[in-house]
């Protein structure tokens, strides 16, 4: 069960070989691995995106994803969980967070990190700030999944 | 008392708060927390409120050494 914010640009898929070599003790114990990647666009609203500034609560964070990890841990039995998001500027194009499940069945690895994307994204203090040709805005709520 | 309060996002650039510790009396409320430090702004409907980085009800009330926090609807993960 491992939590991780970044405030630099990561790649996700990378990042999961190298979290699943080293992290994962059970191998051969999970039959299902899902994996959820969210990326940056360059268009939202109808306007164009040039950048992105995400801000967190330090600390606050990383207890709220902590939480929702040991809940889905328990609540569908995994073998493990990883959440990682990015803060600070990004780019469009860029990955902005990375949810993976290690279960024994299928349906388990899809419900939970489900739940976990939903759960994070309506709880867990990140906000976004977009940067447009004719300044920055604030978004105010996010899009329903 | 003693307590911490601070703002995130918009809520911060509207408020013009970053961070700021306050002294504050026995059974004091987190809304009425709001009060005290933004005396020109009531405190919005939709603001989420955290003490010491749990979510709680404005009506909850603090204690010495409190770090309370006020920030808007979070907007996290992909859109």
């Amino acid at each position: 069960m491992t939590v991780e914010i970044l405030d630099r640009a990561f790649d996700p898929w990378h990042h999961l070989a190298e979290y699943q070599t080293k992290g994962i003790r059970q191998t051969g114990q999970f039959g299902a691995t899902a994996v959820f990647v969210g990326t940056m666009r360059d268009f939202n609203q109808d306007d164009s995106v040039q950048g992105m500034l995400l801000e967190h609560y330090p600390g606050m964070t990383e207890n709220y994803l902590e939480k929702i990890s040991r809940e889905a841990v328990q609540r569908w039995d995994l073998m493990d969980s990883l959440i990682v998001h990015r803060v600070g500027e990004l780019l469009p194009g860029e990955p902005i967070v990375l949810v993976a499940v290690w279960s024994m069945h299928r349906k388990a690895a899809f419900e939970a990190s489900r739940y976990l994307m939903e759960e994070l994204k309506s709880k867990a203090p990140f906000w976004k700030k977009e940067q447009l040709r004719e300044g920055a805005r604030w978004v105010e709520r996010n899009t329903p999944g | 008392m003693r307590i911490q309060v601070r703002f995130f996002a918009a809520l911060r650039e509207r408020v013009g708060i970053s961070e700021q510790a306050i002294s504050v009396p026995e059974n004091t409320t987190v809304a009425q927390v709001w009060s005290l430090v933004v005396e020109d702004k009531p405190l919005p409907g939709n603001v989420l409120a955290a003490r010491n980085m749990e979510y709680v009800d404005v009506d909850t009330q603090v204690t010495e050494g409190d770090e309370i926090a006020f920030f808007p609807p979070v907007t996290g993960g992909s859109r």
